[in-house]
């Protein structure tokens, strides 16, 4: 069972509908109880870094931690990267989940934000999210922090410099872009998620 | 490289796509789920509705257009037109869409860019200007400085000043500046590059140019003289003249950054 993860922050139909285009009916919840039979679980996010704050008020943040040490498999998007990092300029007192103890920042004043349209992946380490795609595939952003480069980036985006627009380390995998906007390339990129062998 | 982004835009009322001329005149050219479709195929960027009537009956319309169109394109789709509360954006949202652009009553009601930007991000809500040069005959720089914004549909003056509004739109937390001249607009004779170029200037957050595509060289003109971030256009894609990917080429010929292959 795929798990989209509702927090009631931000928009979760076009996830959704990415998902059932491919065939996969996902359970959309807000139960933690519920997670606990998920093999896969995908927290979408847009909007501010703040709205994750439910995650840990909801018991959702440490549900998400039990399946994902039990071996289900974890995919961030957007804010979904950000939030397993330690933390966001964004929202200084909200924590983030710490798998990454890294923190994000915003954009520097040099160049406009939100960093909003399509960028190109530069592919950095093997990847089993981004299998298959062409080099500096383009793909849909709309962001106005971002993470840095870490051990677990997969794959950077230039905007005033390179962040991580991939990371994966073992089940936790997170993009920052929005693969459900991504057209042929998103899909194929959620595809490859769901065919990862669940645990 | 972030790239120059490309939108096709359909106005649609009743449920059938239309494109006027100067805002009159309309022309039916299609359904907005197929269009759109056919738009995405064809090398779009992203997709723009507006709902150029916005009636009560046209809005149920407008919503199950929406619904079809997100289940068949997997690209950013804006809709626009008769947002007037919270709700009517969630409705908007709940279809499927993945930004909203208020244009009349941001004006009218401009903490609604706060509010639906607090309950679906920043990211979400495309704050749209008309914008009229107030004479003709003025010097450009001194055109864009006093271009005027207009409402309903371009039917009413605001007397706000288009650069001024444009950072009022971004302090109250707009994501994105959706720009139409309304001199351009349909007239296939170039985008308004220096009331672009000076709202672009005016503010950190992207902005849409609109209104006057006709030609290759009008793009290259508002993507450089511009500063655009992103251009729209719907007549040179509706009929056939054209589709993006050809213009990304031939953009992307004349060295500008462009998502391909698409």
């Amino acid at each position: 069972m795929i798990a989209v993860v509702d927090y009631r922050a931000g928009n979760l139909t076009s996830v959704c509908k990415a998902l059932r285009a491919l065939g996969c009916e996902p359970l959309v919840t807000a139960d933690p109880d519920a997670l606990r039979t998920a093999e896969k679980i995908i927290l979408p996010g847009v909007g501010h870094f703040a709205a994750t704050e439910r995650l840990f008020q909801s018991g959702l943040a440490a549900a998400i931690q039990q399946r994902v040490a039990e071996g289900a498999l974890f995919l961030g998007i957007c804010v979904g990267l950000q939030w397993i990092f330690s933390g966001s300029t964004e929202a200084p007192t909200v924590p983030g989940l710490n798998v990454f103890p890294e923190q994000c920042e915003r954009f520097p004043d040099s160049v406009k934000c939100p960093h909003v349209g399509w960028n190109s992946l530069d592919v950095i380490r093997p990847s089993r999210l981004l299998r298959g795609l062409a080099p500096a595939t383009h793909v849909y952003f709309t962001h106005s922090y971002r993470a840095p480069t870490i051990h677990a980036t997969v794959a950077v985006t230039n905007y005033a410099g390179e962040f991580s627009s991939v990371v994966e380390d073992k089940n936790w995998m997170a993009v920052q872009f929005h693969p459900e906007k991504s057209g042929a390339a998103g899909l194929k990129i959620l595809q490859n998620f769901l065919e990862l062998p669940a645990c | 490289m972030l790239t120059r982004r490309i939108i096709a835009c359909l106005d649609v009322t009743a449920g059938r796509v239309v494109k006027g001329v100067q805002f009159v005149g309309l022309r039916d050219a299609g359904d907005p789920a197929e269009l759109a479709e056919r738009h995405v195929q064809g090398g779009a960027d992203e997709i723009v509705f507006l709902d150029i009537t916005a009636t009560h009956e046209g809005r149920d319309t407008l919503l199950n257009a929406v619904q079809r169109t997100a289940e068949r394109i997997f690209v950013p789709l804006t809709v626009g037109g008769g947002i007037r509360a919270l709700e009517d954006a969630a409705r908007v949202f709940d279809a499927g869409a993945d930004k909203i652009s208020l244009n009349s009553a941001a004006i009218t009601q401009p903490k609604l860019i706060e509010e639906i930007g607090a309950r679906f991000g920043a990211q979400a809500v495309v704050v749209a200007i008309d914008a009229r040069r107030a004479l003709p005959n003025q010097t450009e720089r001194v055109a864009s400085e006093l271009a005027e914004v207009y409402i309903n549909g371009g039917r009413k003056a605001t007397g706000k000043r288009v650069l001024d509004w444009a950072r009022e739109a971004e302090q109250r937390g707009g994501g994105e500046i959706l720009l139409t001249s309304m001199d351009a607009d349909g007239t296939r004779n170039g985008f308004d590059c220096e009331l672009t170029a000076a709202v672009s200037q005016a503010v950190q957050i992207p902005v849409i140019a609109s209104g006057g595509a006709g030609t290759v060289n009008h793009f290259v003109d508002v993507f450089t003289r511009g500063h655009a971030d992103a251009a729209l256009a719907a007549s040179i894609f509706h009929y056939g003249m054209m589709d993006a990917r050809a213009l990304k080429e031939q953009l992307a010929a004349r060295g500008l950054s462009m998502r391909l292959p698409c």
